[in-house]
């Protein structure tokens, strides 16, 4: 299981909060996520052989909000 | 059209609702009126569409796709100023909610903006500027006046007064010379110091106060996890009883109004802002408190249990009296510490650093040997000198007394160590160790009492004597000595049972193990002691008991300000939907309330950053 945290550009609203959770949740082999909303990261917990960093990333920018890095 | 930041649309639909309403006024043009409209509806709407489409494509159905849905409903039945004026209103409400959270969240960035920017370290025997991270352990850092420590170090030169106040909250500088430890994001009022660096970049303890504050921010109450599910359960079932409404009574505008109200912002956002506030505020003062349930847990404590050593008192033992037999204090002082010159045991610290304050140079002790359990024998100036307990001079033939075992009793009755000196077949008098009470300890326990705290009791691994004379100089209500660390848990766990939460505050050194498994561990002074920032569920950054009473206070404050933004937003729920179904509230009305509701719950959470303890 690898364990990305997502650094977005700032929350505003709390039911982005729930948007991103769900959407991300959705993807194959999500085990965990949850959104830090008042720091505006989203941490996942993923199985690498079953989805990537990058097709997060790209769920999380496709609902608006852009990433800013990936620790 | 597509360009147009946040602000600049609620200002453009704002104005093109003023005109359409000037002319309608004015009783002029009723078709560019309404064109007016459609144009503030769209421009404003613009982006909420964007965002429930882009929702949408994921399955999900947010807000913005009902007061999409809500707003085209308008259109559609010729309703152009609620269309224009819902839109308006839904973006003008969300412009103002990201300014003011972003308030709530202010003293994170503060404390952020506090952390240093650059180092000056000495490479090669020239002083070179460096980013703080850039720094390695061991390096030598050089600090002048106005400037931030990058680093956790100790001091190797120099000396300097240094502004803890981002890491303590204590705004008095302090001291620092050789051999004293300083933290990074401190600053430097006056002096020069150079630094040896033990901690660097995301080690040092300013790194982690910050990670922790941002995480404790985004822990979940339990109240919030609660409401959250309300709001998963009540936005589809206001939907649905849209849905039911306009099948029975064919009224669109009601049915359309129940979609803008279906979703509760002011009650889910209602928590988490006011503990944002809450940590926010604690963090400022030296109060780390680690996230919103343990907020919920401090507010509502009955029972304190304290810690004895390092806590209720200063953890350093201090000779608190001499007396000599047959001989004069002084030279009993000076004699003893003569014979433990290098002795490491703490009753040996305790009394040589009470011969420091006194005499400049000490005799060197000869044969100087540690007799377990008993104590230490040595020769000074030719002269066979024994220090240590009743066994050490029994052993020795040395008679005590009844006139000094009497004055021995009495010493040990105040929960004092006496220590004995003999030379020479006499005993020449005792020295008294004590661990002193810390100065706020007595005023702590009264204002607990005052706080409505039902017990607040001591727990210790000491000796009976030493804590019931402590108890009782503190007034505390109940203690228990001699207590082996696994005692002290099921003690916490049938207290908790009698009274209701514990919580247990220690030094987070000794007593690491209790503060974690207690119901709520509070740790005391944990600046530099990491095991302590991350067992316990609250830590006090400074070693200074008043802390523990701003964060009860603090947090009774943020649990009562969650309670007035829940109580709030559950009214408005009711008002909401009460005017909706009797036909009061419209479209545009309905959203007016739910945004206000939103913003008023923001700017109470606010009020609790300002918040100060008599503390």
């Amino acid at each position: 299981m690898t364990v990305k945290t997502f650094q977005l550009e700032t929350l505003t609203c709390p039911s982005c909060a729930g948007k991103i959770e769900a959407a991300v949740k959705r993807l194959e082999g999500i085990d965990d996520v949850s959104v830090l909303f008042t720091s505006s990261r989203v941490k996942v917990s993923f199985d690498e052989s079953q989805t990537d960093q990058r097709q997060i990333q790209k769920t999380i920018e496709a609902l608006g909000f852009d990433v800013l890095s990936v620790k | 059209m597509l360009k147009l930041e946040k602000g600049q649309r609620v200002v453009i639909s704002g104005l093109l609702i003023v005109f359409s309403s000037a002319l309608k006024y004015l009783n002029l043009y009723p078709i560019v009126r309404d064109i007016l409209l459609i144009l503030s509806a769209v421009i404003a709407g613009y982006p909420i569409f964007l965002n429930a489409y882009r929702a949408l494509k994921f399955r999900i159905l947010g807000i913005e796709a009902l007061v999409t849905l809500a707003v085209t409903g308008a259109i559609i039945i010729g309703e152009f100023f609620e269309a224009a004026a819902v839109t308006f209103l839904f973006m003008l409400g969300s412009y103002l909610e990201a300014k003011t959270l972003e308030k709530t969240r202010s003293s994170i960035k503060e404390l952020l903006d506090l952390a240093p920017d650059s180092a000056k370290v000495i490479r090669d025997g020239i002083e070179v500027e460096v980013l703080p991270d850039e720094v390695k352990k061991g390096e030598t850092v050089v600090i002048r006046p106005g400037e931030k420590i990058p680093i956790d170090g100790i001091v190797i030169e120099g000396s300097a007064f240094v502004n803890q106040a981002p890491i303590t909250g204590e705004p008095i500088p302090l001291e620092k010379t050789d051999g004293d430890e300083v933290f990074s994001g401190t600053i430097i009022e006056s002096g020069f110091l150079m630094v040896r660096a033990n901690k660097v970049g995301e080690d040092t303890t300013f790194s982690r106060i910050l990670h922790l504050v941002e995480e404790a921010q985004d822990k979940k109450a339990k109240t919030q996890k609660f409401l959250e599910i309300f709001a998963r359960y009540y936005t589809p079932s206001i939907m649905a009883l849209a849905a039911i409404v306009f099948l029975i009574t064919f009224d669109i505008r009601l049915a359309l109004t129940l979609l803008v109200i279906a979703c509760p912002g002011a009650l889910v956002i209602s928590t988490p802002v006011s503990i944002v506030a809450g940590i926010g505020n604690g963090a400022k003062h030296g109060v780390l408190i680690k996230g919103g349930e343990i907020i919920e847990k401090l507010g509502t404590v009955s029972v304190v249990a304290f810690d004895k050593t390092g806590t209720l008192t200063v953890g350093r033992p201090k000779v608190v009296k001499l007396k000599g037999f047959n001989t004069t204090e002084d030279e009993l002082l000076r004699i003893a510490a003569a014979a433990e010159k290098y002795s490491e045991h703490p009753l040996a610290k305790a009394i040589l650093e009470k011969a420091n304050t006194k005499f400049f140079d000490l005799p060197t002790p000869k044969n100087s040997t540690l007799i377990p359990g008993q104590g230490v024998r040595a020769e000074v100036e030719e002269k066979e000198i024994l220090i240590g307990n009743r066994k050490l001079m029994a052993e020795n033939n040395l008679e005590i007394s009844i006139e000094i075992e009497e004055y021995l009793k009495s010493e040990e009755s105040e929960g004092k160590t006496a220590v004995i000196v003999g030379s020479n077949q006499k005993i020449l008098g005792t020295i008294s160790i004590a661990d002193e009470l810390r100065e706020d300890a007595v005023l702590v326990v009264r204002e607990l009492k005052q706080m409505g705290i039902k017990k607040v009791v001591m727990l210790t691994g000491d000796n009976k004597n030493a804590a019931a004379y402590i108890a009782k100089k503190l007034d505390l209500d109940e203690f228990y000595a001699e207590l082996l660390p696994e005692d002290k848990v099921s003690i916490l766990q049938n207290l908790q049972q009698q009274y209701g939460r514990v919580a247990m505050v220690g030094d987070g050194v000794n007593d690491a193990p209790a503060l974690a498994l207690s119901d709520l561990g509070v740790a005391m002074g944990g600046v530099g002691t990491d095991v302590a920032m991350e067992t316990a569920d609250v830590v006090l950054m400074k070693a200074e008991l008043k802390k523990l009473l701003y964060a009860l206070d603090l947090s009774r404050k943020t649990v009562k300000n969650m309670k007035q933004n829940i109580y709030f937003a559950i009214f408005v729920v009711l008002v909401l939907l009460v005017g909706v179904l009797a036909k009061v509230v419209f479209l545009s009305s309905g959203m007016l309330i739910h945004e206000l509701s939103v913003i008023l719950v923001i700017l109470n959470a606010i009020r609790l950053l300002g918040f100060k303890s008599k503390f």
